[in-house]
Parts: structure tokens; C-alpha cells; sequence
């Protein structure tokens, strides 16, 4: 067991789970913030992806302790006082989404690419998409979502 | 996964001493974490390096880049001296992965994974790289020993990778659509007296492919590689492509270096 501390959507949390604990699993059974999925579990999909000190990363492929003391903004922790976050709003307003459960991997992922870069093309955007994968939007309004949201961000 | 103790020491002797044959390093996680969750791998032991920070960063002095093991790749691609020094490194890094395998994964991982598709061997092997470990220095060509084999021993742990800066280089990759991972990558370099042409993702191995480097020695153009026959014995053949295909695009690819030389 180990004792893991976190600030997560800018609350510090402290937890005992086993060594071998996920971030994920971390985040979804001992916080019970699902927001984070887990789509593939093989680090290709994307679902899980939150950010760690600013930085876009696979929650499922990262050890809780490997983390410990770091800052974590997850999907709930995007929208700031019953507002949607600009990316969020714009996946509403484009449809860039259909099921949904690719999406806050999506939103986070967008998220960190508008912070290196402004006004990204869409070749730009569907590159840093490329760890996300979504099966039913065939991606279009999900790059329409991303340079929506430059806009606003 | 199974279950397994985390350590994360502080400098490179208590991660040695950690060290058994039932222990793994971790430094991004990228292929350690997945592997041990799908079974394909299990330890007892986890022993994390990235605390160590000396294992960390980037140095260029007058003849070479050495990146410390625990080097992120997207911190080789944005590096500023990195992209003066040998601008090809840079873009190998930029294009392993995806944006968040980039944001975790790295040098010593890979080369000590020594994935046959891996991008960063073809840049170790064409650069000339020594490999510094905590108990030795070994030269690329004699560290890559095989399919998901290098000469590290037990305990030993690569500390950081030292690259001959060429005259010229370039890294062209046929990336698998789903992976990133290379179908076929060639990195060229082009040194004083002579030619690398480095081949990763063809093979159970990253090798050199003496006659396109041989050839480009005597003379480096694109053209000069013109009707030069690839051999497709011991290419690997698989749903993504067969050994045919590989051989074509190491002939293809290794152009394309030289001509964005």
C-alpha cells in the first residue's frame, strides 16, 4: 500500500491504495470521478486522458504514485461555476460528439493543444487527435469543436 | 495487474540496489504499464527513475547530444538545441506516438524496450550513439542485440545516450495508422568520412544497411540509390505488410532522407 496525495481539480486529496493503483482507477473507484474513462485499457484510445501538471496524458497508463504531488484536472474539473469550459461549450454547439464516452478524453486532449497553440489547422488538430480515438463522429465536428473553441479561448 | 511494490529512489545506486531479476525499471510507463496490464509482463518489484534527476536533460557539446534517459519526447522535440544541433532527432521524437505517449514516454525506455518498430534505435544506430549506463559505455551497434533484447544486464540501467552530431540527417517514417509505431523508418546520416543509413521496423531488429550506406558514401544523392535492390529476406511480414512491400519502402525512404537532407 502506498499513501498517494493529490491536488485534484484543484482540491488536495489523500488516499492508501495498493502500489500497483491506476491514475484512472485512482480517479473513478477511490474518487468516484467517472467523468474519466476507461475505453481500451491498452493506452491507444484516449478515453482516459487528463491532464498532470498542465500535460495531456493516459490516465490509464500512469501510476497513481508515479504522480504523487502533482496537479490534476480532470473533465469535472473543467467547468467553472456551472459554466461549460469554451471546449465544452463548443463540442455542444458543433455536435462534435455522438455516444460521448470518448469525449472528455477528447475535450482534455483539445484542451492542452490550445494551450501550445492558438490557432491550430485542422491538419494541426487532427494530428494532436491522434491518441484519441472516436467511433461514431468520423471526427469532422470534432476538429469543427476545436477551432470553434480557439476562438473563444 | 497484478499487484507489485513501487520505489522510487532518489539517485542510480539505490535504484540498483532494488534491482533483481523479478524487477522492472520504470521511466515513462508507456510499454511497461500496458504490458503488465494485458499479463504479457509481471514483476514483483516497480522501480521508478524519474526521481533520479540527474537521469534527466539535455547537453550539447561541440561533437555530440547526449539526452539523459528519463528525457520526455516531447522535450527532445521542442528542444531548441536539439533542433539546432541534429533537427532530425528532434522530428523522430515529434512523431513517436501521440501528443500524450510524447508527454510521458522516453529515451531510455525505448531504446531499453529496443522495439523493432521503435523510432529511436534507427537514430542511435545512424548517429553513432554511446549508450552511458550506470556500469559501462556501449556503442549503438553492439547494444540493439535483438527482438525486444539489448546488452543490458541485470541491474544495469541505461543513464543516458550520447549522439554523434552528422553533417546532415533526416528520419522518414511509413507509420502504422493505428500505432504511430514504424511500419518502415530510415534515418540517415551523413558524417565526415562517412554514410549511415539506419533501419528500424523491417527486421526482429534495427540494423544498418551496409550497401545504401556504402553507396551513399561514394556519392550522397537520391539518385545514387536509384535501381539499388532491397532485399526482402528476413524483413518481417505481416497484416500491415508484407516483406515485399518493407523492402520497397526501405528503398522508398531512405530516398526521401536524403533528398530532405
Amino acid at each position: 500500500m502506498t499513501k498517494v496525495t493529490l491536488e485534484v481539480n484543484g482540491k488536495k486529496v489523500s488516499k492508501e491504495v495498493p502500489d500497483h493503483t491506476l491514475l484512472s482507477v485512482f480517479l473513478r473507484d477511490n474518487l468516484n470521478l467517472t467523468g474519466t474513462h476507461v475505453g481500451c485499457d491498452t493506452s491507444q484510445c484516449g478515453a482516459c486522458v487528463v491532464h498532470v501538471n498542465g500535460k495531456s496524458i493516459k490516465s490509464c497508463s500512469t501510476l497513481a504514485a508515479d504522480v504523487e504531488g502533482s496537479k490534476v484536472t480532470t473533465i469535472e474539473g473543467l467547468a467553472k461555476d456551472g459554466k461549460l469550459h469554451p471546449m465544452q461549450a463548443a463540442f455542444k454547439k458543433t455536435h462534435g460528439l455522438q455516444c460521448g464516452y470518448c469525449t472528455p478524453g477528447m475535450v482534455m486532449s483539445a484542451v492542452d493543444l490550445l494551450q501550445t497553440k492558438k490557432n491550430p489547422s485542422d491538419q494541426e488538430i487532427r494530428e494532436w487527435l491522434e491518441g484519441n480515438i472516436c467511433r461514431c463522429t468520423g471526427y469532422q465536428n470534432i476538429v469543427a469543436a476545436v477551432k470553434e473553441a480557439a476562438t473563444k479561448m | 495487474m497484478k499487484s507489485f511494490n513501487y520505489h522510487a529512489p532518489k539517485d542510480v545506486k539505490d535504484a540498483s540496489k532494488l534491482a533483481s531479476s523479478s524487477s522492472a525499471f520504470l521511466a515513462g510507463g508507456m510499454t511497461t504499464i500496458p504490458s503488465m496490464k494485458l499479463g504479457l509482463a509481471n514483476y514483483k518489484d516497480i522501480i521508478d527513475i524519474k526521481k533520479i534527476k540527474k537521469l534527466s536533460g539535455i547537453k550539447v557539446s561541440g561533437k555530440s547530444v547526449t539526452i539523459g534517459a528519463t528525457t520526455k519526447h516531447v522535450e527532445v522535440a521542442t528542444s531548441k538545441d536539439v533542433k539546432k544541433a541534429i533537427p532530425a532527432l528532434a522530428k523522430l521524437a515529434g512523431n513517436i506516438g501521440d501528443a500524450q505517449v510524447r508527454n510521458r514516454g522516453t529515451i531510455g525506455g525505448s531504446i531499453s524496450n529496443n522495439d523493432p518498430s521503435a523510432c529511436y534505435p534507427s537514430a542511435c544506430m545512424a548517429l553513432n550513439a554511446v549508450i552511458h549506463t550506470n556500469k559501462r559505455k556501449i556503442d549503438a551497434e553492439k547494444f540493439f542485440t535483438g527482438m525486444f533484447e539489448t546488452a543490458l544486464k541485470s541491474g544495469e540501467l541505461v543513464e543516458a545516450v550520447e549522439f554523434q552530431i552528422p553533417e546532415k540527417a533526416d528520419y522518414q517514417k511509413h507509420p502504422n495508422p493505428a500505432s504511430r509505431y514504424a511500419i518502415i523508418g530510415v534515418f540517415v546520416a551523413k558524417h565526415k568520412k562517412d554514410v549511415n543509413v539506419a533501419v528500424t521496423g523491417a527486421k526482429s531488429c534495427v540494423y544498418i544497411d551496409k550497401d545504401l550506406s556504402k553507396k551513399l558514401s561514394s556519392s550522397f544523392s537520391a539518385s545514387a540509390l536509384e535501381g539499388m535492390d532491397v532485399k526482402s529476406s528476413g524483413m518481417n511480414s505481416d497484416m500491415h505488410a508484407s516483406a515485399e512491400y518493407r523492402a520497397n519502402l526501405v528503398s522508398l525512404y531512405a530516398k526521401k532522407a536524403v533528398e530532405a537532407c
